[in-house]
């Protein structure tokens, strides 16, 4: 009983990494928007970095994911 | 009923298949529901593919602008970020994205299964990937390859950063695989909680039912969220891969 709590609370804490996923995500989207008001003119070369940066950023909140259902359903 | 979220992603024998149909050596091999959808995935993207190109009209049609444009996007991509010499691995870089693309795409079919939701598929997919990026390296630049593990830094730092390079190189079939996997994981896990929402309320009566109106509404806005990440990891998948094999054709140097 007592490892199926330290379980719920242990997947539960993965979902802290979403903290980082979310203060990543907002920088690439604002400093991409402050870039891009100073210099309107590069602003569409660089939506591909925009999204590469914003996929990156995304999938390390996701790693926690992982970690949560490793947690919830291998072990 | 059953509301798991995770059992849309249950791999089971379909067609009433539930004898196998080989083994290798002892391991029996059924055609499960994901095997099911991957033969459509190719099926329907080759066919979709050398149809819409076969007229080859000057003015083009919807659908074979629509493959000159899948076409062109691709080709964009490699040019730009491994130069002209990566444009030999058009092919494998455009069959890649197509693959990843529809099974998203086929995936998000309410019902249906999404390939791409399960980590052997994309470990696979990335392990082919990374087995290509190094058999590359090694075809162009022999041994001298291993220079990719050596950045320019001074002897005493160079003690720390090779080990970082290696297993910065040698993570990346996992972090490649982790990342589609889990972007399709977490979304369709998400719709799923959202719709044990809309029946949980919906038969709670009175009130209640009426509410159920909200979460519906959450789900198709999320269903557009996910259309949209659904094509930005299958544009992701094909620009690391792109990365990476620019990585080996040109070690260190810039094109």
């Amino acid at each position: 009983m007592e490892l199926a709590a330290a379980k719920m609370i242990g997947a539960g804490l993965a979902c802290i990494a979403l903290v980082g996923a979310g203060i990543g995500i907002g920088n690439v989207f604002g400093s991409y928007l402050s870039g891009a008001l100073r210099n309107p003119g590069a602003a569409a070369t660089q939506t591909t970095n925009l999204l590469l940066g914003f996929a990156l950023c995304e999938a390390t909140g996701l790693f926690g994911l992982v970690i949560a259902l490793l947690i919830l359903f291998a072990f | 009923m059953n509301l798991n979220p995770m059992e849309q992603f249950a791999v089971k024998p379909i067609f009433g298949l539930d004898k196998p149909l080989l083994h290798i050596g002892s391991h029996p091999i059924f055609f499960t529901n994901q095997a099911l959808l991957m033969v459509i995935v190719a099926v329907a993207s080759a066919l979709f593919l050398s149809l819409a190109v076969k007229p080859g009209a000057l003015v083009p049609s919807r659908s074979q602008s629509m493959a000159e444009l899948s076409y062109e996007f691709v080709a964009n991509m490699i040019h730009s970020a491994t130069g002209e010499d990566g444009l030999k691995f058009f092919p494998f870089v455009f069959t890649l994205f197509i693959f990843v693309l529809c099974s998203n795409f086929f995936g998000m079919v309410p019902g249906s299964f999404t390939v791409t939701s399960q980590i052997a598929v994309t470990l696979a997919l990335a392990c082919l990937v990374i087995g290509l990026v190094i058999v590359t390296g090694f075809m162009k630049h022999g041994f001298g390859f291993l220079k990719l593990f050596v950045p320019h830094a001074p002897w005493y730092l160079l003690i720390l950063l090779i080990p970082i390079e290696v297993i910065s190189f040698l993570t990346r079939p996992i972090s490649l695989s982790v990342r589609l996997f889990a972007n399709m994981l977490a979304g369709h896990t998400m719709l799923a909680v959202f719709g044990g929402f809309v029946v949980a309320l919906g038969s709670a009566g009175g009130a209640l039912s009426i509410l159920s109106v909200a979460p519906m509404l959450l789900i198709v806005a999320i269903m557009l969220l996910e259309l949209l990440v659904a094509f930005l990891q299958a544009y992701v998948f094909a620009i690391l891969t792109c990365i990476y094999l620019n990585e080996a054709l040109h070690l260190h140097d810039h094109h």
